[in-house]
């Protein structure tokens, strides 16, 4: 019991840092001089390293919002379940704790999604996706199945 | 009040000295405009003198990646001279009120090859010492959106729609308890007023016979 508890919440808190991790991390574009998207692009030319901040499209504007969108949400639904955990009655669902897991995660997909669509229209085709747009990727399958699990949790004792 | 403030301020430009006396130059830092449009570049200076008849205002124009400026507008002895044969011909009208130590520039239709730096230089004699300021043109064909305007709309958007389900949800519970409490207690109340009707009937009679003296 306490053993499915402790993998629950680790899990949980195995998603909310890797969607800390890709959004404050500007590496979601890069190439072998420069990474760049969401905040800062940064290079190395011959000068030394160098950072500006990001193109100011309303695409990467809107990626930016849906990240920091689904952060606020995933901590949002830890917080909900530690409070669900000792009001909630015997039987009862965590759909609460679920519903925001599950909408932090469509979130991370959204954004996504739409910078996979929009970036070309700002980023070079030599460039490459880099970890910060797969670690993106990575944690929306987590939160999707964290948010499951805590639908379908029953409290128990 | 106003007398007071007045005397307060000539005794002060009496025994300001020399030395912190030098002319002080506004103008913007960095100005955005769409291609074809017209723009007004302000400059307006600062100096602890009265503003003399000989007061001159300068502009020069350096363009993006050139080392070279170029003198585009002059305003001395009470007349304004324009750009009559470099890049602005036709195209710069001077605005300003030297009086009232004004000495903006209009620049009208503008084109890509206006980026640039703007350079305004104002004297007033006998203040002329003084660093000239310069304002950044930059001339987009469409306007960019600055940046987090549209991030910080769409969280605020969403953060104020759970705000409010979260307000209409308790709402609603409360007005439906309320609902529910109001039919209770109209409910208790009715059967109390039966209870006592139905308690009066069967009482007087039985009352004689159970007084006491």
């Amino acid at each position: 019991m306490l053993l499915l508890l402790l993998g629950i919440i680790l899990l949980h808190v195995a998603a909310l840092v890797l969607l800390f991790v890709s959004t404050i991390v500007s590496v979601w574009t890069s190439s072998e001089t420069s990474t760049s998207d969401l905040w800062y692009n940064c290079s190395t030319s011959n000068g030394g390293y160098h950072c500006d901040p990001a193109s100011t499209g309303e695409w990467i504007q809107a990626v930016q919002a849906l990240m920091i969108l689904s952060i606020i949400f995933s901590c949002l639904s830890l917080f909900l379940f530690f409070c669900q955990l000792f009001t909630l009655q015997k039987g009862g669902r965590f759909f609460l704790t679920g519903t925001f897991q599950i909408l932090a995660s469509l979130f991370v997909m959204s954004g996504a999604i739409i910078y996979t669509v929009t970036s070309p229209d700002w980023v070079a085709q030599t460039d490459t996706f880099g970890y910060s747009y797969i670690l993106a990727w990575v944690a929306f399958p987590l939160a999707l199945i964290s948010g499951l699990i805590y639908v379908i949790l029953r409290k128990r004792e | 009040m106003l007398t007071f403030l007045a005397l307060a301020s000539v005794v002060l430009l009496g025994i300001v000295p020399e030395r912190s006396q030098a002319i002080v130059i506004y103008t913007g830092w960095e100005r955005h405009a769409l291609v074809g449009s017209d723009i007004r570049l302000s400059c307006s200076f600062f100096s602890w003198r009265w503003t003399s008849e000989d007061v001159t205002f300068s502009w020069t124009y350096r363009p993006d990646g050139s080392r070279d400026s170029i003198s585009i507008f002059h305003y001395t002895g009470g007349a304004a001279y324009v750009d009559n044969k470099g890049p602005f011909r036709d195209r710069l009208e001077f605005v300003g009120n030297p009086g009232r130590r004004d000495g903006s520039i209009l620049l009208k239709n503008l084109e890509f090859a206006d980026n640039g730096t703007f350079t305004c230089d104002a004297k007033n004699p006998p203040d002329i010492v003084g660093r000239p300021s310069s304002v950044r043109l930059l001339v987009f064909e469409k306007v960019p959106i600055q940046a987090g305007v549209i991030t910080g709309a769409i969280i605020g958007v969403v953060l104020g729609l759970l705000v409010l389900i979260v307000v209409i949800y308790y709402l609603m519970r409360f007005l439906v308890a309320r609902r529910v409490f109001s039919l209770s207690v109209s409910k208790h109340g009715k059967k109390k007023k039966e209870g006592s009707q139905q308690r009066q009937g069967p009482a007087p009679p039985a009352d004689p016979s159970k007084i006491k003296v």
